[in-house]
Parts: C-alpha cells; sequence; structure tokens
C-alpha cells in the first residue's frame, strides 16, 4: 500500500478503510487559550509514571528540594527518574490512589511546595548539534522523558535503539484522534518551534534524515503553525492525515504517512520507524535546550461535566480535583472520570489521584456523553465490527470465545494484536461491550502467564526442599555411622589396651 | 453384490490394519503419561487434592478417576495444562469462583515454634525458634499445611491481594 499522505487529500479518505469519526468535542476548549494552574498545596508524585521498573528515590522525608531537583533515579534498563515540580520539602514517603482504574495505591513522594518555584541551576550545551548523538539521548534520559501521549515509553530508551537499528524515519505524532483531547493542538499552535526543535533534535539523537509529522486535518491552525516553524528545516515535513479515529495509534500513522506495515508481534524500529509524541518532543526540546526535567506538562480538563473546560499547564503531582477545582468545578456529579481519551483513556477510581508525564486529558463526562445504560443485546452478525478494525481482527469472534471462557481462542484469532481503541464497540448495534472483552481477556491470559511462571518456580523450590531434606538424612545417617564406627574404634583399642594390659600383666607374673 | 463385500472387506482389512500401526507407533507408556503429568502438578506434595502427593494424583488422573481441577493451589493454569495433556475440554468455571489464596502469620500469636516452618513444602516460611515468621508470598501456593500445623492458629489464609501489576478488568456482565 502507498503513503496515504502522499496522495492527494479526496483520495486519503476512500483509502483508509478502518476507523470511526466519533463527534470530536474538541472546540471550543482548542481554540482557548491555556492557562495554568496556580501551585496546589500538595503534589504527590508517583515513583512509576512510566513502563519499566519504578525509580529509586535519592532524598529523605524533610529534604528541602528545588524545581527540577532529582527526587528518584531511573533504578532499571527501562525506567525514568522523577524530578522535583516545583521548591518545597518533601514531607512524606507513602502510598497513595494511583491514577488507575482500581484506584489501588502506589509509592509516591509527598512534596510540599514553598510558593518560590525556584529551579535548580542548570548548564545547557551551546550548541547540542555538535554534541555526539548518545550525549543528547543521555541528557534526554536524565529529564525523564517518557513517551507523552499516554504510553509512557521512556523516550531515552527508544532513541537508543533507534540509533542502534539505524531507523530512517521519524514518525511525529501529532494525530490527536481522541474526542475532546486538544493539549497536543495547543502546544503546536502555541510552541511550534520549540517543537520542531525537539524534533531536530530527536532526529540528530537517532541519526535519521527525516521526520514526518503526521497532523490531521480538523488541526487547519496547528498545521499551519509547524509548517511556518518547519520552512527552514527541509528535513522535517508537515503531512495533514485525514480525521479519522485511531489515526494516532502508531500502527495507523505509521503506514499512513510511510505505506509500512509493523510486522505483527513487532516494534516500529522493524519497520524502519521510530515514533514519538508531539508532547515528546517538545519535553525533549526543554530537557536539551534548556536542560529543564519533565516536571510539568499540558492537560486538556474538558467533559460535560465540567464548568469551565480548557487546557491547563499543571505540574505532575497536581491531583485530578484540584484541576477541576481550578476550571470552577463540577456541575453535576460526572458518570464517569476519565483520565486520557474517552475511547482509550482509563477511567478514576478517585479524583484525587495526581495528574502524571502520560496524562494528557482529564474527563468528567455526564451520563449522556458516556451513552451507556442500553443493555447489551445479542450480536446479530452485521460485521459493523470487522469492518472498522484498524488491526484487521475479527472482535465478535474473538468476544464469542472470551465470553465462553476460551480466552486462548481468542490469542488464536490476534487477541494481542487488539490495540484496544474501541472502534468495535463503538459501533456495534448491539451495544455488546467489546473491548471491555478484550482488556478483560488480555489481563486473564496475562494472569495465566504468571500462574505459570509462579508454579514452575514453586517446582524448584519444591524440588530443593526434598533435596535438602534428602541430603540432611543422608549427612545425618553419615554422621551417625561415623560416629559409631568412632567408637567402635574406640572400643576396639581400650579392649587391644585391656588385652595388652592383662597380656603383660601375664607375662609379669611367669617372670615374677 | 460379491463385488461389495470384497471391497468392503478389503477396505475394513486396510483400516484395521492403519488403526493397529498407529495404536503402535502412537503408543504412549502408561508410566510416562503419569510422570509428564506429574511434572504439570505444582509438585508440593499437599494433599489438597485428596491423594497421597502430586505422584497420587497424577496416577488418578492418568486413570480418569480425576478431574483436572483437582489441584487447588495449581489453580486456572494447572488445569488448562492438564486439560491440554490429557486432550480434554476442561470446565473452568467452578476454578472461577474460587481466588487464589496466600498463607499470612498473625505476630501477636506467634510463638516462634517452627512448626509451620517444618511444614511447608516450598519453604515459604521463614523464621527461627523463638522468633515471628513470616510468608513469603512469591514462593507460598496456599496449601494450607502451615494453618493445620500451627499450635496457636495464628496461620490463617487470606486472599492474594492485587496489585497495580496484577490487577484485571473483570468480564463483562459479571461485576
Ligand atoms: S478488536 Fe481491538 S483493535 Fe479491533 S476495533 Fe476492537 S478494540 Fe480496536
Ligand atoms: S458489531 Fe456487534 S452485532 Fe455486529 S457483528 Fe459485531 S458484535 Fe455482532
Ligand atoms: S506458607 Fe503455608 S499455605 Fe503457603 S505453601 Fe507453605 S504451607 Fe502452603
Ligand atoms: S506454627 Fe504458628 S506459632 Fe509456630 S512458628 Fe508458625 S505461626 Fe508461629
Amino acid at each position: 500500500m502507498p503513503a496515504v499522505a502522499t496522495l492527494p487529500a479526496w483520495l486519503q479518505r476512500s483509502l483508509i478503510r478502518w476507523g470511526v469519526h466519533p463527534d470530536d468535542h474538541k472546540r471550543p476548549v482548542a481554540d482557548l487559550p491555556v492557562e495554568r494552574l496556580p501551585l496546589p498545596s500538595r503534589l504527590f508524585l508517583p515513583l512509576q509514571q512510566h513502563v519499566g521498573a519504578p525509580a529509586r528515590p535519592v532524598v529523605k522525608i524533610g529534604d528541602h528540594v528545588l524545581k527540577g531537583q532529582l527526587l528518584a533515579e531511573s533504578a532499571a534498563n527501562i525506567s525514568a527518574p522523577v524530578h522535583a515540580s516545583t521548591s518545597g520539602r518533601i514531607v512524606d514517603i507513602t502510598t497513595y490512589p494511583a491514577p488507575h482504574p482500581s484506584g489501588l495505591e502506589q509509592p509516591v513522594m509527598v512534596l510540599e511546595p514553598d510558593g518560590k518555584d525556584r529551579w535548580i541551576d542548570t548548564a545547557p550545551p551551546a550548541d547540542p548539534f555538535a554534541l555526539p548523538p548518545t550525549e543528547v539521548g543521555r541528557m534526554v534520559s536524565a529529564a525523564g522523558v517518557v513517551g507523552m501521549g499516554g504510553a509512557t515509553f521512556p523516550s531515552a530508551v527508544k532513541l537508543a535503539l533507534g540509533l542502534r537499528v539505524q531507523v530512517e524515519i521519524l514518525i511525529v505524532n501529532g494525530g490527536e484522534c481522541e474526542p475532546y483531547l486538544s493539549c497536543d493542538d495547543r502546544l503546536m499552535r502555541d510552541h511550534a518551534a520549540g517543537v520542531v526543535d525537539g524534533i531536530r533534535l530527536a532526529l540528530h539523537a537517532i541519526g535519521a534524515q527525516e521526520a514526518r509529522v503526521g497532523i490531521e486535518n480538523n488541526k487547519p491552525e496547528a498545521i499551519a503553525a509547524m509548517q511556518q516553524a518547519a520552512a527552514p528545516f527541509p528535513e522535517v515535513r508537515i503531512m495533514p492525515v485525514p480525521a479519522q479515529y485511531p489515526m494516532g495509534s502508531d500502527k495507523q500513522l505509521i503506514q499512513v504517512l510511510t505505506g509500512r506495515e509493523v510486522p505483527f508481534d513487532g516494534r516500529a524500529a522493524d519497520a524502519g520507524v521510530l515514533v514519538h509524541n508531539v508532547g515528546t518532543c517538545h519535553a525533549i526540546h526543554q530537557a536539551v535546550r534548556l536542560g529543564r526535567p519533565l516536571v510539568e506538562r499540558l492537560v486538556t480538563v474538558s467533559g460535560g461535566a465540567v464548568r469551565r473546560p480548557r487546557n491547563v499547564v499543571a505540574p505532575i503531582g497536581a491531583t485530578a480535583q484540584a484541576l477541576f477545582d481550578y476550571c470552577d468545578g463540577l456541575a453535576s456529579a460526572p458518570a464517569r472520570v476519565i483520565m486520557g481519551g474517552p475511547m482509550m483513556g482509563n477511567p478514576l477510581a478517585t479524583t484525587a489521584s495526581p495528574v502524571i508525564k502520560g496524562t494528557s486529558g482529564l474527563l468528567a463526562l455526564t451520563q449522556e456523553e458516556v451513552g451507556e445504560g442500553e443493555r447489551a443485546g445479542p450480536c446479530i452478525r452485521c460485521a459493523s465490527c470487522v469492518s472498522v478494525c484498524p488491526m484487521n481482527l475479527l472482535p465478535l469472534e474473538m468476544a464469542a470465545h472470551i465470553r465462553s471462557d476460551d480466552p486462548d481462542g481468542a490469542f488464536q484469532l490476534g487477541l494481542n494484536d487488539c490495540i484496544g481503541c474501541g472502534c468495535c464497540s463503538y459501533v456495534c448495534p448491539s451495544a455488546i461491550p467489546l473491548s471491555h472483552y478484550f482488556s478483560y481477556a488480555k489481563g486473564a491470559l496475562a494472569a495465566n502467564e504468571r500462574a505459570k511462571l509462579k508454579s514452575e518456580s514453586i517446582k524448584k523450590l519444591t524440588t530443593a526442599r526434598l533435596e535438602r531434606q534428602e541430603r540432611e538424612a543422608r549427612e545425618k545417617a553419615e554422621a551417625a555411622a561415623r560416629r559409631k564406627a568412632e567408637r567402635e574404634a574406640a572400643k576396639a583399642r581400650a579392649a587391644a589396651q585391656a588385652n595388652a594390659a592383662t597380656a603383660k600383666a601375664a607375662t609379669a607374673d611367669v617372670n615374677a | 453384490m460379491l463385488a461389495a463385500v470384497a471391497s468392503l472387506t478389503v477396505l475394513g482389512a486396510a483400516l484395521g490394519l492403519g488403526l493397529g500401526i498407529a495404536a503402535r507407533r502412537f503408543h504412549v507408556e502408561p508410566e510416562e503419561i503419569v510422570a509428564e503429568l506429574e511434572a504439570l502438578l505444582p509438585g508440593s506434595q499437599c494433599g489438597q487434592c485428596g491423594y497421597p502427593g502430586c505422584a497420587g494424583a497424577a496416577q488418578a488422573l492418568a486413570d480418569g478417576k480425576a478431574p483436572v481441577t483437582l489441584c487447588p493451589p495449581g489453580g486456572k493454569g494447572v488445569a488448562q495444562a492438564l486439560a491440554e495433556k490429557l486432550g480434554v475440554s476442561a470446565d473452568l468455571s467452578a476454578l472461577g469462583e474460587s481466588v487464589p489464596m496466600l498463607a499470612s502469620v498473625r505476630e501477636e500469636l506467634c510463638i516462634g515454634c517452627t512448626k509451620c516452618f517444618k511444614a511447608c513444602p516450598t519453604d515459604a516460611i521463614h523464621g527461627a525458634v523463638k522468633q515471628i515468621h513470616a510468608v513469603l508470598k512469591e514462593a507460598c501456593t496456599g496449601c494450607a499445611k502451615c494453618v493445620d500445623s500451627c499450635p496457636t492458629e495464628a496461620v490463617g489464609l487470606v486472599p492474594v491481594p492485587a496489585t497495580l501489576t496484577t490487577w484485571t478488568w473483570h468480564k463483562p456482565g459479571h461485576a
């Protein structure tokens, strides 16, 4: 298939045979100026805001820290450090509700701002393009930059991979196909120069020649701003793409921009490309040009229940409640509060959960917007779900297997390729919660996998114990045998001595 | 008529021969299958299945006397593996109800007698004489052997707590 994005606009739409067009609900929020959240009284900084190992704390309770100071260091190859979002005091290291549907607690550092918002001293390089690519990667890693589109994969790890396998094209994801969200749109309109600079730094870090920036054509202002900012740099190509959900999914965007397919179970790098979100590129720009770690981000606060929806710059660690309060609170009790977009985001168990590096949006949706409550009917085999699935899967068949407790059957049909986009659930006329089935089954399969690993390790433990018991019994028996032998030898010696003594006595007797 | 009888006889003989050869060719020694089944079981010899140890359970499985869901600490994973090995379809719905359990020691009751420490088939309990004992949750299968061994009822089973990495969505319609 050719790269759809290089074809004329009227052809593009007809060549894309997947996806849906939900109401985008992006305006008027996208057109309102960005506001900055005043410093809340407490910030809750999770040690794990990224894919990989949690960060390891390097400060103590009671320490005074400056904005941008390292609080917890990267603890493994795949991990990311956490920095102070403002200056203040670490008042606690404890557990706190994670921004996760379960509402389970996770380790956090609690930072009490001192109100001065004082930065650490930074010494950014004069010309980062004169530095070796690995050095740029190291700066990105030290700044704690992770995928800001929501995937939260440590960016430096991706850059290093890109350099190692020599990817040719950097794909920059400005799709923002989820309804309601407009933080990437705003970022491109307001900070196009920074984003383009970040793209060029990322190109330098992976040694690639070309960047293609995919922006959905429902954001004409962002396209114009980016085109202007990228004009002096021919290596950065701005490519408008049709607004079609889920355009912002990596595999789909790669295909539309390059015509390449990411192999099943493969990484983007296997297709010679690497994907970074526009927000991530901006964070790379800040990290390398200004030496500033990732401590704040743009969050779209929206949804029918929010009184004054807005794009807000919030420090990492501010609670969802603080952002809603800043937007004049909720007009009605929301049916669902979501972190991220309405299609692929996570419902939040509590608004006490903090904003993390991957938080693109906070949505308080009304019952009407959630549009559920209709009971799922039987499947009428209309195949609508099949025709919209961007991964060419058979949602109805997979769901049937899962319903009858056969997640393995769904796995055979490609469950692991499902990106959880929710297109199938969106179009199903019988309101079958298809993508919910798939999330459930993926979890069940992962649990099975864990159970298998555990039973293997337990078998090792049992065998080790049995061996140990045998060895102990054997050693005991051997020791007993040895003692017995010693006793007998001693006895024999004693007897021999006694014999000798009697013999001596006898001779003495004879001699006498 | 004769042709029909002859052709059917020949067909029958040929197929019979085929079956005979297949039976020999793919014959599995009974001991072999028992050993293979035993390898799939946790091997903690806890006896919860009602058989004397995992070897007894494997024998019962091979004889078709026990269902693949016989092993409580093995849970769904083991049941599935057994069903695959035996080529039967497993009804796992009964297992779906039982949540995985974990032993836990109530510190205020433990007198440090080391009985549970000795009873645990997977070395999941740590402690020493006159010291409070503790359970390593990575190694505990929830077999309950320690529970019965404790003279002060300090050990009990609790459901394995969910964590952010083990939490999963519930099945739709089964909230
Ligand atoms: S099956 Fe998965 S990838 Fe396909 S439409 Fe449904 S949620 Fe999206
Ligand atoms: S869209 Fe719904 S009703 Fe139609 S085939 Fe798919 S699951 Fe069945
Ligand atoms: S700790 Fe108790 S329940 Fe857990 S494996 Fe050992 S004996 Fe069984
Ligand atoms: S058997 Fe009970 S009292 Fe004895 S060490 Fe174990 S928990 Fe403590």
